[in-house]
């Protein structure tokens, strides 16, 4: 190896795709040059789970080089993708962070093992790229911090001693500290987005029914969406050509035309309307992140984008809706894990006891809090006042994106009030943690479309702060443009943690 | 609704949700679904006697396909990660008396 393989890892997609398609690099030494920094840096990040296929994975990649497709022209060739651990590799465990998936010794080794690909995994080994290892999450999806993992709690590569946020926190935190060159996330409420801002990289949400949803391990079937992690816009255009489309293994699945998205970079946003609700920059946020947003939407505005005071009325109640829908499609969704077809089974008297001691053992406490609230949300006397009252407030937070969106292109917000909080900081209150989501969860609702962007950094500690971009539905191309062009006027992207 | 916040049975519930739960868990559960459902009641401010539901952001209904026979997963992989398994069927203890 080469000094060539030492700086590898320090690459984007498009950086690497031109050394891979000049034949300087081969798919085998990017796959090498990933596991040799996850070798250095990963016991202090813990964004990786332990569980590693080293073996397969390089025999992917000696694959993919042998068939001469890092020298060909598909927009991932030869390129290591590392994947949340929530969705389906065909052969690979998936614990979603969970026991109840592990095996009985706690260990993924003898847990459940894949038995097809996700279809966004299909669409990534269509486009030349290695599948690489899998990163750490909040268990299925529920949480703010990666704290809610079985394994361990993934650490901010900015600070050690702080979150990275979650739940994708470990593909962030990956992207973040070079130990991936690109990572696969789902965002629920905001899993993307609120990582991608807490460690400084580019995390995408898509319109719901962009991409398919086959093989992602539901959480909240109205909600969920999988999206990109990558260091620059240019690497997230490339990833979200990959992963769009329309499935028919996936009835949300919309059959909306691909664009290419690579058309929205360059464009500047001269002459574009950018939204600046009111609802989102509210006391309580930190005033360095109120300060950095408020800077960028300047920048912004001195690239030639109008900016418009528009009000989105209704985001007070969007957090409140969130965990009546998504806790209450959750409980549905993770009726399945009771011992019988796969997971860890604990023995009972019969098969309710046998449920019952099997999902008791198997969920950790946030899983657990949320499958309750939603079953009570669901249940008979209360599925009205609860249930159907949130879908209905769910209705007025997409009218207000309607009406928004007639005033303006492109929504601009801070994507967290704050940044990275310390490990520990908010386990002991639950409803704390929920707040954390407050600018990203309407996205969800409304199923529209939103970036993370980095816009600057806390002055003592060093903490990134994010910009969030959102477009209409089917509106990716604006969100790309106005973040390129952002991105491309600042420097922030090219910052580094000390790792 | 108010009369009902914190009054959650978190045995029944978990009873419904089939997830037992230790009475350690159960006490600090209950706390916590009541500082939750007592959040959550603020969705009571809003009138939303002329509102339709949204139970799906996108505007699609109905998506069928052919009543066609199709390939679907061999049976020996649907049966790999089975805790027990004989003769092609998931092992369970009896269901009925």
């Amino acid at each position: 190896m080469g000094l060539h393989a030492l700086m590898l890892h320090k690459l984007t997609i498009h950086e690497l795709r031109a050394q891979l398609e000049s034949g300087e690099v081969t798919a085998h030494a990017a796959a090498e040059a990933i596991f040799g920094r996850i070798g250095d840096i990963d016991s202090k990040v813990k964004a990786y789970l332990p569980w590693k296929d080293f073996d397969g994975v390089i025999a992917q990649a000696h694959a993919i080089d042998e068939a001469g497709i890092p020298r060909s022209d598909k927009l991932l060739g030869g390129v290591p993708i590392a994947i949340k651990d929530v969705i389906n590799v065909e052969g690979d465990y998936c614990t979603c962070g969970s026991k109840i998936l592990s095996g009985r010794t706690g260990s993924a080794h003898d847990g459940y093992h894949s038995i097809y690909d996700a279809t966004v995994i299909k669409k990534l080994r269509e486009a030349g790229a290695v599948i690489h290892a899998r990163t750490n999450m909040d268990e299925f999806a529920m949480g703010s911090s990666t704290e809610n993992s079985s394994w361990d709690v993934t650490r901010n590569p900015w600070d050690l001693e702080r979150i990275p946020g979650g739940s994708s926190g470990g593909s962030a935190a990956a992207v973040a500290a070079d130990e991936a060159i690109a990572a696969l996330g789902s965002d629920t409420g905001g899993s993307i987005r609120q990582p991608a801002s807490l460690c400084g990289c580019v995390g995408f949400k898509p319109t719901y029914g962009r991409v398919s949803r086959y093989g992602l391990v539901a959480f909240a079937s109205s909600l969920d969406q999988i999206g990109p992690f990558t260091k620059d816009v240019e690497d997230c255009a490339l990833m979200l050509q990959v992963l769009s489309g329309h499935d028919p293994c996936d009835s949300t699945s919309v059959p909306e035309p691909v664009p290419d998205y690579t058309q929205s970079l360059g464009k500047g946003v001269e002459g574009l309307r950018l939204g600046m609700p009111k609802e989102y920059f509210i006391d309580g946020m930190d005033r360095e992140v109120d300060a950095a947003v408020h800077a960028a939407i300047k920048k912004l505005e001195s690239l030639g984008a109008e900016i418009v005071e528009i009000s989105l009325p209704h985001t007070d109640y969007a957090v409140a809706v969130y965990y009546l829908i998504a806790t209450a499609e959750a409980s549905a969704n993770l009726a399945r894990f009771d011992g019988v077809r796969y997971g860890a089974r604990v023995a009972g008297e019969d098969v309710i006891d046998m449920y019952g001691k099997t999902r008791g053992a198997g969920f950790g406490p946030e899983v657990k809090r949320r499958i309750l609230l939603g079953t009570y949300a669901l249940s008979a006397g209360y599925y009205d006042a609860y249930y159907l009252r949130a879908q209905k407030v769910r209705t007025l937070i997409r009218q207000d994106f309607e009406k928004a969106f007639e005033k303006c292109d492109a929504v601009v917000t801070p994507t967290s009030p704050e940044v990275a909080f310390k490990i520990g900081e908010k386990v002991d209150d639950p409803l704390k943690m929920y707040l954390s989501d407050i600018f990203t969860i309407s996205v969800n609702l409304a199923g529209i479309c939103g970036v993370s962007i980095p816009c600057g950094f806390t002055s003592s500690p060093k903490l990134p702060i994010g910009l969030q971009i959102l477009g209409k539905s089917f509106g990716e191309e604006t969100v790309l443009r106005v973040a390129h062009a952002y991105e491309q006027a600042t420097e922030w992207h090219k910052e580094k943690p000390n790792l | 609704m108010s009369e009902d916040i914190g009054k959650i049975d978190v045995s029944y519930v978990a009873h419904l949700a089939r997830m037992h739960l230790t009475e350690a868990e159960k006490e600090k559960i209950s706390a916590q679904l009541k500082d939750i459902l007592a959040y959550v009641a603020k969705l009571n401010e809003l009138d939303v006697s002329n509102v339709q539901p949204t139970a799906h952001a996108t505007p699609l209904s109905n998506i069928f396909r052919k009543d066609e026979v199709r390939p679907s997963i061999d049976q020996t992989k649907i049966l790999a990660n089975a805790p027990e398994e004989a003769r092609g069927l998931f092992i369970v203890p009896k269901i009925v008396e």
